[in-house]
């Protein structure tokens, strides 16, 4: 509303979508974007942009616990994960044509669940699906099962280190340890997971790991594989050769700068910051289960878990109201969240990850998800909470009209 | 007043919304999805389903500086629009899908939802005028007569029209593609939507065709009852319609021959030719007063469908059913259009034509 905006505060609890940027991703992104330089080139200028993302990879390796030569920049978190299953079930298949499996899970990304459907129609592959179980969380022993009977068609493992909607961790370093006995590949995406658990790459024992620097407050349009040096991967973006011929394309030389800074900020700060927001959290949550409203948190929560569940998480069921409604009269009260899940031209669309966890539809449509960040505030869950009784109360009547 | 603003992409409804909050209102833009299979960038516009047009109507928004956002009513559209189309014609009946649109979207679902919301109105690109009169907001015909939309509204009731704003019945296209420009709209010369929004390609005999089958019949001679020809599915023919009839002509006496009956249950379609296409004795249910129903018969202007003219009539509400008798008779009024009933400028009310016939 034109009157309001001017002088409405918003509070943003969005951070699972985009985090603000910090001010010294901010400052390393301006400083580079001022200097010329393709990082290929041999002269002066070339080699200061390559002296940029040299040392932006070896921080971002530091701050992984990977080598720098396992980070494969790329630009951001749907083109690793297209990266890492396309490119590792062609490489894996080429060297042996059984491998047509690919093994993940319900409740993954639309970056790696598109990618696997598309393997499916087009490639032939195959899929055997690990289920979760009300919480989100995946068994050890269904990967165990899969690949004892399935490891010799089984290309590649991919299973997330921490969901976006309802922010169920899980158990990477024994799924990968599974996948490593059978000799299958395993790619987690940590999209989710970097800037609040303590990621590293070398002992989570997987092959291959997506991050994307806007989740933790770096910018836009950025992101990395992290792939051991003995995975093998078939390109999808020809051209140039960079990155261990991996990935084509010109460096983005600013926006790798800003991604080191940014990541390295948020890893040095990330076990004080984890144990903040979530102390936030659980304060938000208790504050909307106590309204009385018929609320319910989704999945498994317990105040001070921050571990099988990510620290900044707070996914609500509210019964009996539409998401975009919920979202709509949030907005208006100037607090900006979100549904969780996709949306198709707009409409959010019933999430497939509760539906995996076996929510019926109509208790998935009344989702909330608000997510919480190094900018989060105890205004922004105070403002949240007084809004929140209205805006069920209106999105209810709006709810029972469909 | 908090005003939701519905949004098609096209550039009435960007005018409109732009009037509305000109006007000093709280204004929210709100693009109605009504097509379950929206993932379509359509070359053409025709007025509501495409992802193009959403992002026409985004960028209006933004342009305005109100908030928008995209409301989902694609099961209720099919439910409550698309599938009266079908069932309208599968009996034998003329639909028109755009009234049932505005009777049970427009301002009905969006209307509900927006005030459920907190919302105290919806505004809509249409081409009438509200007036507020004796007895209350008066539905009324657009200054523009060309562009006039109000026979699609004449389904609104009291309830619905004092919650409805139509910012353009005092403007001409050309002065609204003109204040578009203006204002800086992209959308300002892009084309108008026409035919109708869930039928992407115009063929509605097709798409009919699609959703009901193929239905072999007859084609038969109103007056002799001889066959006279075969047809694919009665759900394909309108009454009055001469083109696609497939008869030849030769074998008959050289008129030209109509559709007269499309006879659903024996699914037959009757021909004739023109001189047995006029009536004057129109039939409607499903009554809708715009605001308070006339009692005993009184004197109207009727039109039978959207862009047809006006003629004089007296109209006899008898109970749920209204008797219109028209002062000369009107050739090709279909049973499932409307019949909108006017006093002057005024909108009185509708009714859908059920029958036809010929006063004696």
């Amino acid at each position: 509303m034109r009157n309001v905006d001017s002088t409405l505060v918003t509070h943003y609890l969005d951070h699972a979508a985009t985090t603000p940027m910090l001010p010294a991703a901010v400052e390393a992104f301006v400083e580079s974007a001022g200097r010329v330089g393709n990082a290929s080139s041999l002269h002066t200028a070339g080699r200061a942009a390559r002296k940029t993302v040299e040392e932006s990879r070896e921080r971002i390796a530091a701050a992984l616990g990977c080598r720098p030569s396992e980070v494969v920049f790329t630009s951001g978190g749907t083109e690793s994960d297209n990266l890492a299953v396309k490119g590792t079930w062609a490489a894996r298949r080429d060297a042996d044509p059984r491998r047509t499996r690919v093994v993940t899970s319900a409740i993954e990304h639309h970056a790696v669940l598109d990618p696997v459907e598309h393997l499916v129609e087009h490639r032939g592959a195959t899929v055997s699906w690990l289920e979760p179980d009300r919480c989100g969380h995946l068994a050890v022993d269904d990967l165990r099962a899969v690949l004892a009977e399935q490891a010799d068609d089984a290309a590649v493992v991919s299973v997330m280190w921490a969901n976006n909607e309802v922010g169920t961790v899980q158990a990477v370093a024994e799924l990968a340890a599974v996948a490593r006995e059978h000799g299958v590949p395993f790619h987690t995406d940590a999209v989710q997971a970097v800037a609040h658990l303590p990621v590293r790459f070398e002992e989570s024992g997987a092959d291959l790991m997506t991050v994307t620097a806007h989740k933790l407050g770096g910018p836009l349009g950025v992101g990395a594989l992290v792939a051991r040096r003995d995975a093998v991967l078939v390109p999808q973006l020809h051209g140039g050769g960079q990155e261990r011929q991996v990935r084509s394309g010109t460096l983005d030389v600013p926006a790798i700068h800003a991604f080191a800074v940014a990541l390295e900020e948020t890893v040095g700060t990330r076990d004080v910051e984890a144990k903040r927001v979530l102390g936030l959290r659980d304060r938000l949550v208790e504050g909307a289960l106590g309204l009385d409203l018929g609320i319910t948190v989704s999945g498994c929560w317990r105040p001070g878990d921050g571990t099988g569940r990510l620290p900044g998480n707070a996914h609500l069921l509210v019964p009996g109201c539409e998401g975009d409604s919920l979202l709509y009269l949030l907005d208006a009260a100037g607090v900006e969240c979100s549904t969780g899940s996709a949306c198709q031209a707009g409409v959010p669309q019933p999430s497939h990850v509760l539906l995996a966890m076996g929510y019926p539809e109509a208790e998935a449509r009344g989702a909330l998800r608000l997510s919480l960040g190094h900018t989060s505030t105890d205004a922004d869950v105070d403002a949240f909470l007084a809004a929140l009784p209205g805006v069920v109360e209106r999105a209810r009547r709006a709810g029972g009209l469909l | 007043m908090r005003v939701v603003a519905a949004m098609s992409g096209g550039v009435d409804s960007a005018v409109a919304a732009a009037r509305v909050l000109d006007a000093g209102h709280e204004v929210v833009g709100v693009h109605l999805a009504l097509s379950r299979s929206a993932a379509t960038l359509r070359e053409s516009a025709r007025g509501c389903c495409t992802i193009e047009d959403a992002g026409d109507a985004r960028r209006v928004a933004d342009r305005l500086g109100i908030p928008f956002y995209v409301w989902d009513l694609a099961a209720r559209f099919e439910r409550d629009v698309v599938e009266d189309f079908v069932a309208e014609y599968a009996a034998g009946r003329t639909p028109n899908p755009c009234l049932r649109c505005n009777e049970k979207i427009k301002f009905a679902g969006l209307l509900d939802k927006a005030v459920a919301l907190g919302f105290d109105a919806v505004a809509t690109g249409h081409y009438a005028r509200v007036v507020e009169g004796a007895t209350g907001r008066e539905l009324h015909r657009a200054a523009d007569v060309a562009k006039d939309q109000s026979y699609v509204l004449g389904v609104l009731d009291a309830d619905q029209l004092a919650r409805a704003f139509f910012p353009l019945g005092d403007l001409t296209k050309p002065q609204v593609r003109e204040e578009a420009a203006a204002r800086g709209f992209s959308v300002a010369r892009k084309p108008d939507s026409h035919d109708i929004c869930f039928v992407p390609d115009g063929d509605t005999r097709a798409w009919l065709t699609r959703r009901l089958g193929e239905r072999p019949g007859e084609l038969v001679d109103a007056i002799s009852g001889e066959v006279v020809g075969e047809h694919a599915g009665a759900h394909g023919f309108t009454v009055g319609q001469r083109r696609g009839l497939g008869i030849d002509r030769s074998r008959l006496d050289g008129e030209p021959r109509y559709v007269v009956e499309v006879d659903a249950p024996r699914n037959r379609v009757l021909v004739g030719t023109s001189d047995l296409l006029g009536v004057d004795v129109v039939d409607g249910a499903h009554l809708r007063w715009c605001g308070p129903a006339p009692e005993g018969e009184v004197a109207v202007g009727a039109q039978v469908r959207a862009h047809g003219a006006e003629v004089g009539a007296r109209a006899l509400v008898d109970g749920d059913a209204v008797r219109v008798r028209l002062a000369e008779r009107v050739r090709g009024v279909a049973p499932g259009q409307s019949v909108v009933l006017y006093d002057g400028t005024r909108v009185v009310g509708s009714a859908t034509i059920t029958a036809t016939s010929r006063a004696a």
